[in-house]
């Protein structure tokens, strides 16, 4: 029987078994608003900005493991979605977006609210159309779900024009799709997975380092497997953080820019780096000549196009994490690295991962304190300062997940991300950690934490300061703090160095802030506060909880690596 | 860094040329030329490019096109035996009764047919190999007053027996 595409919408939905819809109203998507509004099985959840929307539906893929699906207008609605996709794009969220799009005749006429989004955002999404006929609608979105969560997941976008969700068609929505362009790999190379493992049963000093890959291909149990089983001691990326449990014995912690000393000196000594789903950017690598300079390199990964791309490998295996290492763990037998482990131990407590402790309340100290409270729980970050001492000071692994915005480093993602995992797991304790200039940027999302019900534990780390930025200028730049206090104003002299008893008041009050919603708000000041602070969030079971942490703006990421040196020189103190 | 060739199958879809095109510009890549068509199969077309870089890129380039999902199959051309030809139109204008005499004798030696011609000009169709198309308007460029080209870029098809490049 021929229905309307709005209808055909709907029940595509239904079909995929999405219960939840993120989605901004607006001319061109009323029409499939107007169907939502007749059914009750998809819950529609109303944010206060398309960007937060997108981050939303990026917060609730990544906690659940479903796909996140939003629904904006045309023109603004489309564009503001667009960091959200290229975040997605590159962290590899599974999500379906659908734009609204004037008619069909319209488009080229610059009509009111029309923009090309398939066009603006080809080269951050996995696959991008605009439905131009009625009769593909239904094909059209079975494949977009197909290619968001298959192979290497990412975002896809469908632009629907209005009149295709008015115009009646075939009912049906198909079972299955065949893509002659779009195979996801999904067998392994035995062969040369028993050359990679030949040579790590060979090597003396091995290191495994983890990506994202392990966790997008929920192959935890089996690194750990394997990891004990050979007894190879382990590094993770950021995206990486809690593919295996960070008390485990073999675990040494993030390499990278901001890793842990011993975890960058072993992948600068170590004879064989066996890497899975990681695409080693920048961040990991440093001076690309003097990375794992001693190494020979093993890389599984299922993007054909990560491997050898920036790092030139010496076995490439392209596979799914979870498959390589079943397959693996079939053969993996002990090696005696007792040397090894004992001379990364010995670097750890050279230089150990820690804040000074005579400075008042540091970083460090609310982290453990988070760390001590909860157990099974969802933490999500923002970008700068803080999501490094997350990185560096969060225990992850189990029933602990992370959300943080590893490539694109988005400012504002982490409040809004947390409001869609907990909208996701409501069984769970939410908690995003964020900085006082990542916050501002999407902080109206408030009004959607209360009104969708979705009482988050907000950790505001306040240095009056976008600190990582200030960091650098006081590292590297003279301390010239160009456009980084955020207490500055115009009457502030010109060459400011720093803070002084004539700075002007910080602002916002977020303790104001907090109340204007009817959110509650907590302001701590010392170590002895913070754990009853914490507790006193978990109890709000009602509205979330702001916990404004006020620390010093002075307070650095260490270990550092400057951006293009080599890992092995860290900047320490 | 040198001159590499692709044959990629797409999708015969909008925008799927906007795609190919913006991952060269989009990541660096050299692009050279490029050319599109549809194929026997109107639902398929027939990419033929020609990109300038060194072994690293270019294989990380095949692995890009293969990775879109739009992008069907891709085929390296850069060593095997193949067909290759480029069209080329070159207008040859303000020429004497003389050079025009000229231009008829550089057809001839190229092979080339004069597709058009007029009181002071001399219009060249050329179906030749991209190299011997670039020495024609070298050519061309050092013996008259003006010249105007239009090329249409490399199209390429794997050979039967033989091969032309």
């Amino acid at each position: 029987m021929d229905i309307t595409g709005r209808k055909l919408f709907v029940r595509a939905l239904l079909e995929e078994g999405v219960d939840t819809i993120f989605g901004y109203p607006g001319g061109m998507v009323t029409d499939v608003m107007d169907e939502l509004y007749k059914q009750d099985e998809i819950r529609l959840v109303l944010p206060r900005h398309e960007q937060a929307l997108i981050h939303e539906a990026e917060g609730y893929a990544k906690a659940t493991g479903k796909v996140g699906v939003c629904l904006v207008t045309s023109g603004p609605g489309a564009t503001n979605t667009i960091t959200g996709l290229a975040d997605a794009h590159y962290d590899n969220i599974p999500l379906v977006c659908f734009t609204g799009q004037v008619p069909l005749s319209l488009i080229g006429n610059d009509a009111f609210q029309e923009v090309d989004i398939v066009g603006m955002t080809r080269s951050i999404t996995k696959y991008g159309v605009t439905v131009r006929d009625r009769k593909d609608l239904g094909k059209i979105i079975k494949m977009a779900f197909h290619i968001a969560r298959t192979g290497k997941p990412g975002p896809v976008l469908i632009d629907l024009p209005k009149d295709i969700q008015t115009q009646s068609g075939d009912g049906r929505y198909p079972d299955t799709v065949n893509i002659r362009g779009y195979k996801p790999n999904e067998g392994v190379h035995v062969g040369q997975l028993k050359k990679a493992y030949k040579l790590l049963k060979a090597a003396h000093r091995p290191l495994i380092l983890a990506g994202g890959g392990v966790l997008l291909g929920r192959a935890q149990k089996e690194l750990q497997e394997f990891v004990e089983k050979m007894k190879v001691p382990v590094v993770t990326t950021i995206m990486g953080k809690g593919a295996i449990p960070a008390k485990h014995p073999y675990y040494i912690g993030n390499s990278g820019m901001h890793g842990r000393y011993a975890a960058n000196i072993a992948v600068s000594e170590c004879d064989v780096l066996f890497s899975i789903g990681t695409r080693f950017n920048d961040r990991i690598t440093g001076d690309l000549n003097e990375f794992a300079p001693n190494a020979k390199i093993v890389h599984i990964d299922i993007d054909t196009a990560a491997i050898s791309r920036n790092v030139v490998v010496d076995v490439p295996i392209v596979a799914d994490a979870k498959l390589a290492l079943e397959k693996l763990n079939e053969w993996a037998e002990p090696k005696n690295t007792k040397g090894w482990l004992e001379q990364i131990r010995v670097w750890d407590q050279e230089n150990p991962l820690e804040m000074r402790r005579d400075r008042g309340m540091t970083p460090q100290m609310i982290l453990e304190a988070i760390n001590a409270e909860f157990d099974a729980c969802v933490i999500t970050t923002d970008v700068g300062q803080h999501q490094m001492w997350a990185t560096q000071y969060l225990e992850f692994g189990g029933e602990k997940q992370f959300i943080t915005s590893g490539g694109l480093g988005t400012m504002g993602f982490g409040f809004p991300a947390a409001l869609g995992a907990k909208i996701g797991r409501p069984d769970l304790p939410v908690i995003c950690i964020t900085g006082d200039g990542g916050f501002q940027m999407n902080m109206q999302e408030m009004a959607t934490a209360i009104t969708e019900d979705a009482p988050v534990i907000i950790c505001l780390f306040n240095n009056q300061y976008l600190g990582m930025v200030r960091q650098m200028q006081q590292l590297f730049y003279g301390k010239r703090y160009e456009a980084t206090c955020l207490r500055r104003r115009r009457t502030c002299p010109a060459n400011c160095k720093g803070k002084s008893e004539a700075c002007p008041p910080y602002l916002p009050d977020f303790m104001q802030f907090a109340k204007a919603y009817g959110a509650h708000g907590i302001r701590v000041e010392r170590e002895e506060e913070i754990a009853a602070a914490l507790k006193e969030a978990r109890a709000h079971a009602d509205a979330p909880t702001v916990i404004e942490f006020m620390i010093s703006s002075d307070e650095l990421v260490l270990p550092m690596v400057q951006g293009g040196t080599p890992m092995s020189k860290m900047i320490l103190k | 860094m040198k001159n590499r060739w692709i044959a990629l199958y797409v999708e015969n879809q909008v925008g799927v040329l906007a795609k190919v095109s913006g991952l060269f510009s989009g990541k660096s890549y050299n692009l050279q030329s490029l050319t599109v068509g549809t194929t026997e199969d109107e639902t398929v077309s027939r990419m033929t490019i020609c990109v300038a870089s060194d072994d690293i890129t270019f294989e990380q380039i095949k692995k890009q096109l293969n990775r879109m999902v739009e992008v069907i199959k891709v085929i390296d051309l850069t060593n095997v035996p193949l067909h290759m030809k480029e069209i080329l139109f070159a207008k040859v204008l303000h020429c004497s009764t003389a050079e025009k005499e000229e231009v008829f004798q550089i057809a001839q030696v190229f092979d080339v047919q004069v597709a058009d011609i007029g009181k002071d000009g001399v219009l060249l169709e050329c179906k030749l190999t991209e190299r011997r198309n670039n020495e024609l308007i070298v050519l061309l460029k050092s013996r008259f007053k003006q010249i105007e080209v239009v090329r249409g870029g490399a199209v390429a098809i794997e050979s039967i027996s033989t091969s032309c490049r």
